[in-house]
C-alpha cells in the first residue's frame, strides 16, 4: 500500500510515506458497485504498513513487525480510486518484542483515518522474508542508513 | 513493592477487564487470571509507560522456555512487581 517513504527519522521516531490508491483495482468491483471506495481494512492495512517500516528502520532490519492490535481505529472519511494520501506513523514504545505506534492517514491537508497499532516484533522466520524486505524497502525508497544493523 | 502491585493490578483490571478484587500478589498472570498474550503486551505496554521501563519479555520468555525458571518467576504477580522494582531501581541508580 506504501509507494515511497518521503521522510524516516527514528531520532524522532516517526515516518511519512506517499500512498497512491489505484484507480483500477478488483477490489472497486464488489465494494462497491456503481460506488468505488477504498475498504476501510486497507486503510488500516496501509497504516500498519507505514507504522511497520518505521519499526523496521529503527531495527535496522534485525527483527521484522507482524501486526497483532489495531486500537480506536476511526476511518474518517471516503477514499475514491486515485486518490494520493499521506500516511504517517510515530513510534509510542518500544518494547521488548512489541512496539507501539500512533499511525494517520491525510489528504489534501485533512484527515482520513487514523488508530494506535500494536505489533509483535520477533526475529525473521526466514531468510526469505529479510531478503524480500530489504528489496521492497529500497524500491518504496527507504534511506539505506537504516538497511542494516 | 505495595503500591507498584496496586499500580500493576490496576493496569490489568482495566486492561484485562478482571475484577480488581481477583487480583492479588499470589495471582499467577495466565493460569489464574488468563491472560493472554495479546492482552499482555496491552499491561506489559501500560506497566512500561507507568514505570518508565522495558521489561525484558524476550529474554524472560527465552528463559522460561530453556526451563532456566519457571513462569511463577515473571507471571506471580507478586514476583512480577519485584522484578519491576529492580528495573526501575536499575535504571534510577
Amino acid at each position: 500500500m506504501v509507494d515511497r517513504i518521503v521522510s524516516l527519522d527514528p531520532g524522532a521516531r516517526t515516518v511519512r510515506a506517499e500512498c497512491l490508491v489505484p484507480a483500477e483495482s478488483p477490489v472497486f468491483e464488489g465494494h462497491f458497485p456503481g460506488h468505488p471506495l477504498l475498504p476501510g481494512v486497507l486503510m488500516i492495512e496501509t497504516m500498519a504498513q507505514t507504522g511497520g517500516w518505521l519499526v523496521l528502520a529503527v531495527l535496522r532490519f534485525q527483527r521484522m513487525p507482524f501486526l497483532a492490535q489495531v486500537k480506536e481505529a476511526k476511518l474518517r472519511s471516503f477514499v475514491m480510486p486515485g486518490q494520493a494520501m499521506e500516511a504517517e506513523a510515530r513510534l509510542l514504545h518500544d518494547g521488548s518484542g512489541y512496539a507501539v505506534v500512533a499511525a494517520s492517514i491525510g489528504a489534501e491537508g485533512r484527515k482520513i483515518a487514523d488508530a494506535e497499532i500494536t505489533y509483535r516484533v520477533v526475529p525473521f522466520p526466514n531468510e526469505t522474508l529479510r531478503a524480500e524486505m530489504l528489496a521492497t524497502a529500497r524500491r518504496v525508497a527507504v534511506p539505506e542508513a537504516f538497511l542494516n544493523g | 513493592m505495595s503500591s507498584t502491585f496496586d499500580t500493576v493490578a490496576g493496569i490489568i483490571a482495566e486492561t484485562c477487564d478482571i475484577p480488581r478484587e481477583k487480583i492479588t500478589p499470589e495471582s499467577h498472570a495466565i493460569n489464574d487470571l488468563g491472560i493472554d498474550s495479546l492482552d499482555f503486551l496491552d499491561v506489559a505496554f501500560a506497566i512500561d509507560k507507568a514505570f518508565g521501563i522495558k521489561m525484558p519479555l524476550e529474554q524472560w520468555t527465552q528463559e522460561v522456555n530453556e526451563g532456566k525458571v519457571s513462569t511463577d518467576e515473571y507471571f506471580v504477580l507478586g514476583n512480577l512487581c519485584a522484578n519491576i522494582d529492580k528495573l526501575v531501581s536499575a535504571k534510577a541508580a
